[in-house]
């Protein structure tokens, strides 16, 4: 280690700082000028917040997971907090031509069918430039085929002129079992095929592959070595990754990589229920009341948090477990351990905040459900690398989960329904996920506070605590 | 006849043993809400002191390193064992080609170890089938790192910065030297075997191209796999320096209180100021400045005038109820707190809040973000500071509390060869002193004046 010490010269006049404000929804410190916020020096950690905006286009055989890979990727990216968007060609098609006839009009000698697809392609892409340009989207999925060099050309240029960065995901299959697998779980369901049967439908659809296979470029290790992409193989096995230029690419990378497409089931719940929540109160880290160890009873990984409620949870079903500390329930900073009746007359101000952005809130010295989404990623990564599931969880830490595996809104997000005793099985199907919800018949106070008609910091505290449910 | 009832007795008697030490495991589950992490047993599988991070690894992993001389093997090598460590994953480097698979075994069973990572050529599909039958027979997994390189400048950079400080080089002519070990290259490419993607489809590896280019990834097995593949697809070589700094000195640092969010004081916004002045006169190629969500940081950054991201993973350890005492208040209120803290400083967590293996745990995104960036300063706080250190010098669990992060002072930390160059400079600025030394005397029957004897003055 060397060790300087310099002289620096402190008689200079310090120049006069700002001035800096604490913004009083998401407790962060602005600097401010003439009683406002200024915004010029700062961004919060997130991604690409000045960058440029990014295309991703897929690539790949009809029925090779292209659209199961840009809906989950896009309901990845926005639960992280990255506006995204995907745009799907075959969508554009339909409503185009409005009634799907055969397989014929994907011939690549069909002069109409490729003027029409051009089209599609060109709506889409124009709609891309304005979620991107003007609608603040961050990431824009392209959903096609995109088999040709030449079409990829097209738009790699429409992606330069519009200063946007292009990432490709191919996906590449060979396994017949996948691909007929793909076929009756998404394709027959499809709207082309209403008025098919199962034979039909798979029969044209096999014909439908056919036509794209003859002119498919697939990318190339050397034509196509300046692009930045991922490769995807045989589901997984095997993945080629070029050129990675920046962190959302690096983040969309590890996620591909860690999603997997074999069945199984999560299952989410929360603790039984608590000292705490029969009188009321929120957060803490009480033991489980008589009904609770009841619930408790009733192949499996099973997660944890560190807090005392879930783990005796947990060891009443007598398997080993995981506990996570990132699972822990949200933290309510000054406010832990209130009542909202306390809450109201403590800290009617916040109160109100809260109920005004309950997303972004952020408790005094604790959390927002924001931050929440933030620590629960890496939870997020390894569910999609597990199989069957079973998180024993918290309030506000399921409804994040919840969020991310049904696509909620930022402002659906917090006032998801997550009763205790309760769980709920979540299996992926097809292009989304299934939901069953499996109550225990076990007896619990609810927990669930509504958001309030009036969250004017000026309400009354009747108007306030209108939605509280009911406790001893 | 005999040997059947011998081998049914053999058999029993394990089996009663196996289900009573599971039962022993079940029962030692310890729920008690000490400042210490417990460790949990649980069905025969017993957890490593990481309640923050879940266990995965359930067999150890080897990790083998494949490729020519002067591929990055060893820079990787290193760089991959000292995260891994870093993150709580125990991790050996072997780095001789010699270096008897037996210790590898000696390295997972007594000590504990994890990962082993194998560093050698091991360019012959000989040598590696023979690693493979070894695993598979001991049950360790196995997954490869291919460098391949053919770019002449990266390999002649890579020469010179590590192998002529090589004993084998010292005496010689440098021209010399760079001629000796190409020809000693060129001495394994003819029987080099690359990784077959053909024939070794089955294999879990990961082939790096051209120091990060392109990367080829097969069958990875399981989540440390995948946390590898992910770091070493975010490491760079690209020459760059990170800055580390805390804030200016704080009221209540001034006060000798813990945590909290106050501001600058004046000293601390001198601080400020002559901290824009250091960085000017650094000349660096966009740089990015990184602060945390508390106040001190942000007013720090504010002076320098340029653009700065907050991250709240650079908030300063929760000190749970002990948030803005003094160390005096947390020994009168409460000293086996104190006194636990001091037996285990690395792994005591706050009532209430967090523990150092906590931070590394919410580090991690950061680091991982700072190995893609290339030029940044982090301005953060003292315990923050210390974890980053550690990644960065490789410094262990029961070192990483008690480095010296003092107010006021930039700590340029440049990669160099296999490690890290560090330059401190103090911005001759005075400022309190945080640093509390481990007290001899760690007992919780110690007196007060015992627990206190290595706390810093302050008002």
């Amino acid at each position: 280690e060397k060790s300087t010490e310099l002289s620096l010269s402190s008689d200079k006049t310090p120049s006069n700082p700002r001035e800096l404000t604490q913004n009083p929804l998401k407790k962060i410190w602005m600097p401010y000028k003439n009683g406002l916020p200024e915004k010029t020096h700062i961004s919060e950690k997130g991604l690409c917040m000045t960058n440029c905006p990014t295309l991703i286009v897929t690539v790949g055989l009809p029925a090779r997971g292209k659209t199961y890979i840009s809906k989950k990727l896009t309901r990845y990216l926005n639960w992280i907090g990255v506006p995204t968007r995907e745009f799907n060609v075959g969508q554009y098609r339909r409503e185009f031509v409005k009634i799907y006839k055969s397989f014929e009009f994907f011939r690549p000698d069909n002069e109409e069918g490729l003027k029409i697809r051009r089209q599609c392609a060109s709506a889409a892409l124009n709609d891309v430039r304005q979620y991107l340009t003007e609608e603040q989207g961050q990431v824009a999925v392209f959903d096609a085929t995109n088999t040709t060099r030449e079409r990829r050309e097209t738009i790699i240029q429409f992606a330069e002129q519009n200063g946007f960065k292009v990432f490709f995901v191919e996906s590449v299959c060979e396994d017949p079992d996948v691909i007929q697998e793909n076929i009756v779980q998404v394709k027959l369901g499809s709207p082309d095929y209403t008025n098919c049967n199962t034979e039909e439908a798979v029969e044209d659809f096999m014909k439908r592959i056919k036509c794209y296979e003859n002119s498919y470029e697939t990318l190339d290790e050397v034509l196509d070595r300046d692009l930045s992409y991922i490769k995807i193989m045989d589901v997984g096995q095997r993945y080629l990754v070029n050129r990675v230029l920046d962190h959302i690419q690096s983040r969309i990378v590890y996620y591909l990589m860690n999603i997997h497409i074999t069945p199984r089931s999560i299952y989410l719940c929360r603790h039984g229920e608590s000292e705490l929540n029969v009188k009321g109160r929120i957060g803490g880290d009480s033991g489980l009341t008589p009904r609770g160890k009841e619930f408790a009873k009733n192949d499996l990984k099973v997660w944890t948090s560190q807090m005392k409620r879930t783990i005796q949870t947990a060891e009443a079903l007598d398997v080993p477990y995981e506990q996570w500390k990132v699972l822990n329930e949200i933290d309510a900073g000054v406010c832990e351990e209130m009542m909202y009746e306390e809450i109201q007359e403590n800290y009617p101000l916040e109160f109100a905040l809260r109920d005004q952005d309950k997303y972004r809130y952020r408790y005094p010295k604790g959390e927002s459900y924001e931050d929440l989404v933030q620590r629960l990623e890496p939870v997020i990564m390894e569910l999609e690398r597990q199989e069957n599931v079973l998180v024993i969880c918290h309030q506000a830490v399921m409804r994040c989960l919840l969020a991310y595996f049904l696509d909620k809104t930022a402002e659906e997000l917090p006032y998801l329904k997550c009763p205790l005793h309760t769980v709920l099985k979540l299996t992926p199907v097809a292009y989304g996920c299934k939901v069953e919800s499996i109550s225990l018949n076990v007896d619990a106070v609810n927990t669930h506070r509504e958001r309030p008609e009036n969250v004017e910091v000026s309400r009354m505290s009747e108007e306030a605590l209108l939605t509280v449910p009911a406790h001893q | 006849m005999c040997l059947t009832i011998c081998k049914l007795l053999c058999v029993s008697v394990y089996l009663i043993l196996f289900v009573s030490w599971t039962v022993f495991c079940v029962r030692t589950c310890c729920q008690t809400q000490t400042g210490i992490s417990q460790v949990t047993h649980y069905a025969g599988v017993q957890t490593f002191e990481l309640p923050s991070v879940p266990q995965f690894c359930n067999s150890p992993t080897m990790i083998v390193m494949v490729g020519l001389p002067a591929r990055g093997k060893t820079y990787i090598s290193k760089k991959l064992t000292r995260y891994l460590n870093w993150i709580g994953v125990p991790t050996k480097s072997e780095a001789c080609a010699a270096a008897a698979l037996k210790d590898v075994t000696a390295y997972f069973t007594k000590e504990q170890g994890q990962v082993a990572v194998f560093d050698a050529t091991n360019t012959t599909r000989e040598r590696r089938a023979i690693i493979i039958s070894f695993a598979k027979e001991k049950g360790y997994k196995v997954f490869f790192v291919e460098s391949i390189c053919d770019d002449p400048e990266i390999i002649a950079e890579n020469i010179r910065q590590v192998k002529f400080g090589s004993p084998d080089y010292v005496d010689r002519d440098i021209d010399e030297a760079m001629e000796d070990f190409i020809q000693r290259i060129d001495c394994y490419r003819a029987s080099y075997m690359p990784i077959d993607d053909e024939r070794d489809r089955k294999l879990s590896y990961i082939k790096i191209f051209d120091v990060g280019n392109r990367y080829l990834v097969n069958q990875v097995q399981d989540h440390i796999q995948s946390r590898i593949v992910y770091y070493l697809m975010n490491i760079h070589v690209t020459p760059r320096s990170i800055y580390l700094s805390r804030h200016g000195e704080s009221e209540l640092n001034l006060l000798g209180r813990i945590g909290g969010d106050s501001g600058l004081s004046p000293r601390g916004q001198k601080y400020a100021n002559a901290l824009a002045t250091f960085i000017k006169g650094q000349n660096i190629r966009d740089l990015k400045v990184w602060t945390s969500h508390m106040k001190r940081t942000i007013q720090t950054a504010e002076a320098l005038g340029v653009q700065y991201e907050q991250w709240k993973a650079l908030n300063e350890i929760d000190a749970g109820v002990c948030e803005e005492m003094t160390y005096e208040e947390i020994q009168e209120n409460y000293p086996e707190e104190f006194a636990l803290r001091d037996q285990d400083k690395y792994r005591y967590r706050y009532p209430k809040g967090e523990s150092y293996e906590d931070l590394v745990h919410r580090l991690e995104p950061v680091i991982m973000e700072l190995e893609r960036q290339e030029n940044v300063l982090v301005i953060c706080h003292q315990a923050i500071m210390r974890c980053l250190l550690a990644y960065f010098l490789d410094k262990p669990a029961d070192e990483l509390p008690y480095l010296r992060c003092p107010l006021h002072t930039v700590l340029k930390l440049t990669p160099i060869a296999y490690g890290c160059k560090v330059e401190s400079f103090f911005l001759n600025i005075e400022a309190v002193n945080t640093h509390r030394e481990r007290p001899v005397n760690v007992d919780i029957n110690r007196n007060p004046e015992e627990a206190l004897q290595t706390v810093p003055d302050h008002i």
